[in-house]
């Protein structure tokens, strides 16, 4: 099953020279006497996949809710397009979420709208940015078929399986139009087919609509497949960077112990 | 001695809680008058709220009137009085009974609804997503469900007050021969604005606090699933707690203003 994973190809560029999409500097954040994020540094580039990867409880999922203002940070400096998240008033705030699509780990479907009011929901607030649409059917019919679920739209989320709501979930992500996409764990909880199918998506998804992906996973299959630059997160600093093959290669412990595991 | 040390503990945490609970208080009156206004979810929450609950209401209002009369009527015929039992249950039932026991059973079917609902959203992101997609979830969500709780309880009063009156007439109607219209006439001539009145207010102030606490506990729902049987279970102890002393201090103040 996990061979069938290897089959796709993993994507090969270089990330210098691009515009800076996204950029966290000495990020800190605790709970109690729990230091979660310690001084934490990354940067997303225009067009990359990054991935981030670390142990449960090393502050990934932190680090992302920080990045979108659902988590205050103690302290660092967070911008998102050139703006500094902590600055911003609650309007300009939403208006730049348009801009950031995030995949939560469970999907994460609100399970009392059917599929097409899951994606009509978005649009409600962003209805500038689409051009003030108002028969909002041709845009979710346009969504649901870049993830092949169009067939869904009137169903409730507890009526499809766990990899359709994931692909839900993505064309939720897409109906604004994001310039960023945040994955939160995209794999997790899959089977290794539909975790294939949900990484192809992903692939097609930065291709078709030209996104930056800020991609948190523990799947080795995922982040091989997909990462341009992967950042381990140890102790909620980063404590190694570079791309697959430079890390796979690192005879440091601990990136070692993660590699293998 | 560790019981001892424990007290303070669990009294400070109640303290918190209830701070807690100001706050969001607090915070519900800021985004209820701020825009913009969520209309058709408030619609929709105040016929889910009004829908959940009217059958329950109806048939506890009815049992409660047919069992009031049952158990008051030899009583009355004690003291020579059975032909006052339409003021003292009319009296008692709109006053007393028919908001209480209404706000109970509401307690229990809305607040623990509501106690579960967001507790779950809590637990699966849903409200993180709300908000990552621009829509303030305490506008949409909790806004919405107290506003919907505040308006539609009244409601359900009169209703539960109407169908309570009319078990107990139909008592008197097979027990004592009495018509439903003189039964009918005698209640309302009984009552006064000063029975009207207080029971009305208090009644919204019932909805705010089921629609309050049923909100708190599920919107700060923690520990995962085991969270949301806690949120459910938590918010109709602490409504039902909440309640009596919401009647408690409307019964002092209607005392004040209309002498009972």
């Amino acid at each position: 099953m996990m061979e069938a994973k290897n089959d796709i190809a993993p994507i090969k560029k270089q990330p210098a020279q691009r515009e800076v999409i996204l950029q966290i500097k000495n990020l800190n954040k605790s709970f109690g006497d729990n230091k979660v994020l310690n001084g934490f540094d990354m940067t997303l580039y225009k067009g990359e996949n990054l991935v981030v990867m670390g142990k449960s409880g090393s502050g990934k999922s932190v680090m992302i809710k920080c990045l979108v203002g659902l988590m205050q940070a103690d302290s660092g400096y967070i911008s998102v397009m050139g703006k500094e998240i902590k600055t911003l008033d609650r309007d300009t705030l939403d208006a730049l979420r348009s801009d950031i699509g995030f995949l939560f780990q469970g999907s994460a479907l609100y399970d009392s709208m059917t599929v097409r009011e899951n994606l009509e929901f978005p649009m409600r607030r962003h209805k500038k940015k689409l051009g003030n649409v108002t028969d909002t059917e041709p845009l979710v019919l346009e969504a649901l078929k870049s993830v092949g679920l169009a067939h869904t739209m009137d169903l409730m989320p507890n009526e499809l399986s766990g990899g359709m709501q994931r692909r839900v979930a993505l064309a939720r992500t897409l109906i604004l139009r994001p310039k960023i996409i945040l994955y939160d764990e995209p794999t997790s909880g899959l089977d290794p087919i539909t975790s294939k199918e949900i990484i192809e998506l992903m692939r097609n998804i930065q291709k078709k609509y030209d996104t930056s992906s800020l991609i948190i996973t523990h799947d080795m299959d995922c982040a091989r497949v997909i990462s341009e630059r992967m950042i381990l997160l140890v102790d909620g600093t980063n404590y190694a960077e570079g791309t697959y093959e430079e890390l796979i290669q690192s005879d440091d412990p601990k990136v070692e112990a993660f590699f293998k595991k | 001695m560790a019981q001892v040390l424990k007290a303070p503990k669990k009294l400070r945490e109640f303290f918190i809680e209830i701070g807690e609970l100001s706050y969001f208080a607090s915070r519900f009156f800021k985004e209820f008058l701020r825009p913009p206004y969520e209309f058709k979810e408030l619609l929709r929450q105040c016929y889910q709220m009004g829908n959940r609950s009217l059958v329950l209401v109806l048939v506890t209002g009815f049992i409660i009137g047919l069992v009031m009369d049952l158990q008051s009527r030899p009583t009355m015929i004690q003291f020579g009085a059975v032909s006052m039992m339409p003021n003292m249950v009319g009296i008692t039932i709109v006053r007393e009974l028919g908001p209480i026991i209404t706000a109970l059973v509401c307690a229990g079917r809305i607040a623990s609804g509501i106690g579960a609902e967001l507790g779950s959203m809590r637990v699966t992101e849903q409200i993180d997503a709300m908000e990552v997609s621009g829509t303030n979830p305490f506008k949409y969500l909790v806004v919405t469900r107290i506003v919907a709780t505040t308006l539609m309880l009244p409601l359900l009063v009169v209703l539960g007050d109407a169908v309570a009156l009319y078990g107990s007439a139909l008592v008197e109607y097979f027990k004592g021969g009495v018509s439903f219209q003189l039964y009918f006439n005698t209640v309302f001539k009984a009552l006064s604005y000063g029975d009207l009145v207080p029971a009305t207010v208090k009644s919204f102030f019932f909805g705010f606090a089921i629609g309050l606490v049923g909100c708190f506990k599920g919107y700060y729902s923690k520990k995962g699933t085991a969270g949301v049987g806690v949120a459910a279970n938590t918010a109709v102890v602490f409504t039902s707690m909440l309640l009596f002393v919401i009647d408690f201090i409307a019964v002092f103040i209607s005392d004040i203003f209309y002498d009972l």
